[in-house]
């Protein structure tokens, strides 16, 4: 396939997941509503969002680094869209992936996280450092256990191309990792909770804690680029982990579905369970995710 | 070294006054705060693009109020009704905001005293250009029963441009519902141009503020 070709299909693929994550969202938050017995807000409500912030009429910088924090972001989110085989045995929809795709979508998840801590630092205001703080912290628990996971999946199917890895599912759903590695697939999908941002892990950017968190300075067109960031990050990292756990997919439909049902998985534990603090979020990561991640690691050897 | 006062500086505090600061090779540096710390650019006037853009860009704007989280007076006792699944303002576009700049509307609810005006007007100005002003309660628009006290101005409109008032004492949550939805309308009608407005007639009300509150110690305007 030429090139003109493959970059048509990137950015279509880019495009298909960045609309699929602002349905989603909005769709998640109507669930969440539906279940406070309310009526929430408009399906498409993030896209009424989107277009107000990129066209806010007046905005202010704080310096280069504050403008580069989105863009970071951004290219954190693009970064694994862009290595991330979409659709299984499909040649327009398997991006640019590789044969060490796994290591560069793994670093991928921390790229925007410490970019966007330059860019809230620049940005002065002391309830961003506190929540970058906060976020660098848990983040880091967050990507021990899942790092472990990934680790064990690898030695698992010997191999570090996440292609492989779905290959190795093919054939029915007990050759999934769900099945043939549990311990791999509890460990990331606890952490998965975390990365989402949902309820027990959001001490982070939750406004009742600490206004906003990392974005508070970021406006305009600066907070449009993070909320189209957030939006295809959701379903980026759901499809990571629905192509090293659960078997991947062969089709769009499949694809859709399965992102659902695992980024729901981390609103169903979000609307159950309440806020943890900092401090107990990161010592329950590290008490239970990380001692699965190291059996997960100890039983496949 | 006796440190001389004008009249200016008697209110600024400490941090904010001209001082000295030893850098670290032993040289002496003059920081001015107000002018070192804050940005001296008076607000600009941002025209509408022409007008089918304009119309749709107000559409978004209006669908999609982001509320400063500010509570004056008695009707910020109001407002939380309003997320609640009795009122679930949510499903009108309304969502609440933690910070100034990410929001789009401040909501001035009741009486406001002129320590509180201070904090208003920051707060106002922080936020980015398309902006309301919803005032909400009787207070707002002439003191309402405050309209003789020592400490509480009367009429809201001449220290910031208002869009839309809610009027009573206290309006419900349902009339705040109400007053939302006439300041969509005024936005799509592409007449709530409040942020411009304030930056065209700054002098006059910047001499309003200045007027009313003694101890100005910030810059003139806080972006």
């Amino acid at each position: 396939m030429d090139y003109v070709n493959k970059i048509f299909f990137v950015l279509l693929g880019l495009f298909i997941v960045l609309n699929w994550g602002l349905i989603m969202s909005g769709l998640i938050r109507k669930i969440i509503a539906r279940i406070g017995n309310r009526i929430g807000i408009r399906i498409y409500q993030p896209y009424i969002n989107l277009i107000k912030n990129y066209f806010t009429r007046s905005q202010i910088s704080h310096g280069v680094m504050y403008y580069l924090g989105p863009v970071f972001r951004l290219s954190g989110g693009v970064g694994i869209f862009l290595f991330l085989p979409l659709i299984y045995g499909s040649e327009y929809w398997s991006n640019f992936s590789f044969t060490g795709d796994l290591i560069l979508v793994s670093y991928f998840m921390f790229f925007g996280m410490l970019g966007m801590a330059l860019g809230a630092g620049e940005g002065g205001h002391p309830y961003s450092t506190i929540g970058i703080s906060r976020g660098l912290a848990q983040f880091t628990a967050i990507e021990v256990p899942m790092i472990l996971a990934v680790i064990s999946i690898a030695i698992q199917y010997q191999t570090l191309s996440i292609t492989e890895i779905v290959a190795a599912q093919q054939g029915g759903i007990l050759n999934w990792t769900l099945f043939t590695n549990p311990l791999a697939t509890i460990a990331a999908m606890l952490s998965f909770l975390g990365a989402m941002g949902h309820s027990p892990f959001n001490v982070v950017m939750a406004p009742q804690e600490n206004p906003v968190g990392p974005p508070t300075e970021y406006h305009g067109t600066f907070l449009g680029v993070l909320q189209t960031n957030r939006a295809i990050l959701h379903v980026v990292e759901a499809i990571f982990f629905m192509n090293l756990f659960f078997g991947g997919a062969t089709n769009w439909f499949e694809l859709i579905l399965k992102t659902f049902l695992i980024y729901f998985w981390s609103v169903f534990v979000g609307v159950v369970f309440p806020r943890y603090r900092v401090d107990q979020s990161i010592s329950w990561l590290i008490k239970i995710p990380l001692v699965i991640g190291v059996l997960a690691i100890i039983f496949i050897m | 070294m006796v440190n001389k006062e004008n009249e200016k500086d008697k209110f600024l505090a400490p941090e904010n006054k001209v001082h000295i600061v030893i850098g670290p090779e032993g040289e002496e540096i003059t920081v001015d705060p107000l002018k070192d710390y804050f940005c001296e650019a008076f607000p600009k006037v941002h025209e509408p693009k022409n007008r089918i853009v304009e119309n749709f860009i107000n559409w978004a704007r209006a669908e999609s109020l982001w509320v400063l989280g500010f509570g004056t007076g008695c009707g910020s006792i109001e407002i939380p009704p309003l997320l609640s699944p009795r009122y679930d303002a949510f499903r009108f576009g309304v969502a609440m905001r933690a910070t100034p700049r990410q929001s789009s509307v401040i909501i001035i609810s009741g009486y406001l005293s002129v320590k509180t005006l201070k904090r208003v007007i920051r707060s106002y100005e922080q936020m980015q250009n398309p902006k309301f002003v919803v005032a909400l309660g009787s207070c707002t628009i002439n003191g309402g029963m405050y309209w003789d006290s020592y400490n509480t101005i009367n009429r809201l409109d001449h220290y910031m441009p208002v869009d839309v008032y809610v009027a009573g004492c206290m309006p419900r949550p349902e009339a705040l519902l109400a007053g939302f939805e006439s300041l969509k309308k005024r936005i799509k009608e592409g007449r709530a141009e409040g942020a411009n407005e304030y930056a065209t007639n700054f002098k006059w009300y910047k001499a309003n503020q200045k007027k009313i509150i003694k101890d100005w110690n910030m810059p003139d305007y806080n972006w």
